[in-house]
């Protein structure tokens, strides 16, 4: 078993939007860990509230509007939502690091690889330009690149999706971080490269133990990566856990709208499911459940009060009323959701 | 930026191909334009010219021969010669070198200056972009050659301060040309990309923002070279760039401006020079902008 030290420990986060029509909270209230080696995935419809988590974690939230509004990030036991800009730049791409979703566009067009992989090196002073390069080399090696020392001199636009994602990882890798943030990494790539990706991504981690916060939609990547879940909704996590046990025990009733909603090949079913309704704009529930409304085992409890987070198990716990004690006996509502 | 098919299958070219650079890129497309070609030699030879122009010209710039005045074209004097008998060929050849001096050296100080200014307001937004634009504005407001005029009287009339004018007006061109650049640039992933590695501002700003905003300056100041020399020489024509009796063309306009029933050539040869540098810099400025940013084109 891995150790159980925290990585990153993120307490009662709150993010704030300040637009025009005032404020709009994007994350409110969130608490979640990453243990140091582990695979944590974060899911979620889009506009839940994923990114922006990942972005405060790196301090980039754009500001304004944004802002980290309440709560704490501690990164190796250091409060990152006090640091100062400095210290981030320091923290950034050193013990943090991160890859986004669209490789295409995440390097720079006029420097070539090796330029930009050194970069990352040469910023946290590293080693001298020499050690940079070798290094480099490494990396893009351990990547699965073919034909590094060449690929050094070449420009993004002569290499493919597939390829630059490896390179983004690579520089992402380069200083060792102890957490890795891929957000939604696959997602714009071909699903034959995303299997690969994943594999890549999976190896490093237990290879070199960095910890990787796996934010994305999709199901599938959960299941083939992650150890654990969790899953958001509306900006509050409604449900975490093991990954095999969400997958085996799905608890709240979005979760359950989200697994049903993947689709098997093995059946031709006649109808895919989906969750009835959209993602309700941030800022517009300001009462009770923010799932309620979707929600077919709402009952008027939900539309009043907010649920708290109930521990239903070691490890797992559900923001539903449907696992309040005092719910399950009066209603027994908890074996309708199961059955 | 070139074909995309081709992009997308790095995997299947032969690994001996040489590694293009954007910038092999544009000179490739730049090579295969004849016109630009064109605009190109008529830089050179300007340059060219400048240079060596003590070597070209066979008479010194003030060299009077009374006897031959206001000669019409021949073998002896190419252009002819102007009312103190000075050849006009001469002339012009010196003033090439100042035409190009002050086009170049005007563009240069606008697009560092406007550079700075355009990408500090683009980048950091907020109440810095607000003022930085405003002035801009109020500046574009003036007709530039009245905004010339207007800082040439308070300087005092003289080649250099006529250079120094057409730099300022010419500020706000690229300032605003790279602050909307830097504005779209800012926005790539490949800079969030940056800070998330831990790259400070200043360093985003000098080896991610700047460079990939660079296409539009070298266009803009090739094109801007253009309206330069021409400005240099309105000014001069009116007085208040270069004194007679330095070889300006402009100047040299408008002292001979009287004798254009009598002596056209007086006037032709430097009008012809002020038409071809200009011409050459346009063309030379367009086939810059074809090659390095198709999309720019309108």
């Amino acid at each position: 078993m891995k150790t159980q030290e925290k990585v990153l420990d993120v307490k009662g986060l709150r993010v704030s939007f300040f637009t025009d029509e005032g404020e709009v909270p994007a994350v409110d209230d969130i608490d979640f860990y990453v243990r140091e080696g582990e695979v944590l995935g974060i899911v979620g419809e889009s506009g839940c509230g994923k990114s922006v988590t990942s972005l405060s974690v790196m301090g980039l939230i754009p500001s304004p509007p944004g802002k980290i509004i309440g709560g704490e990030i501690k990164l190796n036991g250091e409060e990152l939502t006090t640091a100062s800009e400095k210290r981030m730049r320091q923290i950034r791409g050193n013990d943090v690091a991160m890859i986004f979703q669209e490789p295409m566009t995440s390097l720079n067009p006029l420097f070539t690889i090796g330029n930009q992989l050194m970069d990352a090196m040469l910023i946290h002073k590293m080693g001298n330009k020499k050690q940079a390069k070798q290094r480099s080399i490494e990396m893009l090696k351990l990547v699965g690149l073919p034909r590094a020392e060449e690929l050094m001199n070449d420009y993004p636009h002569q290499l493919s999706g597939g390829m630059r994602q490896r390179v983004m990882i690579a520089m992402a890798m380069v200083c060792n971080p102890r957490l890795l943030i891929a957000d939604e990494p696959t997602t714009a790539l071909d699903v034959t490269i995303q299997a690969q990706i994943l594999k890549l991504m999976k190896d490093l981690n237990t290879k070199m133990n960095t910890a990787i916060m796996m934010i994305t939609h999709d199901l599938g990547v959960v299941a083939e990566t992650c150890e654990r879940i969790v899953v958001m909704y509306a900006g509050k996590v409604v449900e975490t856990g093991p990954a095999v046990e969400i997958f085996k025990d799905p608890q709240h009733p979005y979760t359950r709208g989200l697994i049903q909603s993947v689709p098997d090949m093995r059946y031709k079913k006649q109808r895919l499911y989906s969750i009835p309704g959209n993602v309700p704009k941030p800022g517009s529930i300001k009462q009770g459940c923010r799932f309620a409304d979707r929600c077919e085992f709402a009952f008027d409890r939900c539309r009043q009060e907010d649920p708290p987070l109930y521990q239903t198990a070691e490890g797992h716990s559900t923001r539903c009323f449907l696992f309040d004690e005092k719910e399950e006996t009066a209603h027994d509502n908890r074996n309708t959701v199961k059955s | 930026m070139g074909e995309p098919a081709q992009r997308l299958e790095p995997a299947n070219k032969p690994p001996q191909e040489e590694t293009i650079s954007p910038w092999k890129e544009a000179w490739r497309k730049f090579r295969k334009n004849k016109i630009a070609l064109v605009g190109t030699s008529i830089v050179f030879f300007f340059i060219l010219v400048a240079i060596f122009a003590p070597l070209i010209a066979p008479q010194g710039i003030n060299e009077q021969d009374l006897p031959n005045r206001l000669q019409p074209p021949s073998a002896d004097f190419w252009f002819g010669t102007d009312d103190f008998g000075r050849d006009i060929f001469s002339r012009v050849v010196f003033g090439a070198r100042l035409s190009l001096t002050v086009g170049f050296l005007a563009v240069v100080g606008s697009a560092i200056v406007g550079s700075m200014l355009g990408i500090i307001a683009g980048y950091y937004g907020k109440w810095v972009d607000t003022i930085i634009s405003r002035i801009f504005d109020i500046m574009l407001a003036f007709p530039s050659i009245l905004l010339a005029i207007a800082v040439v009287s308070i300087l005092g009339p003289s080649l250099r301060n006529a250079l120094i004018a057409i730099a300022i007006i010419n500020i706000p061109n690229f300032g605003r040309l790279i602050r909307s650049r830097v504005l779209s640039v800012k926005e790539e992933e490949y800079i969030m990309a940056a800070k998330a590695i831990g790259m400070s501002d200043s360093r985003i700003l000098f080896s991610h923002v700047l460079p990939n905003s660079m296409t539009p300056i070298i266009v803009q100041g090739s094109l801007a070279i253009a309206t330069a020399i021409l400005e240099a020489a309105a000014l001069g024509f009116l007085g208040l760039g270069a004194q007679i009796p330095e070889p300006e063309w402009g100047a040299m306009l408008a002292a001979s401006r009287a004798l254009l029933v009598q002596a056209p050539w007086t006037l032709f040869f430097p009008g012809l020079a002020i038409m071809l540098a200009v011409l050459g810099f346009n063309l030379m400025g367009d086939g810059l902008r074809d090659a390095l940013d198709p999309k720019m084109k309108t």
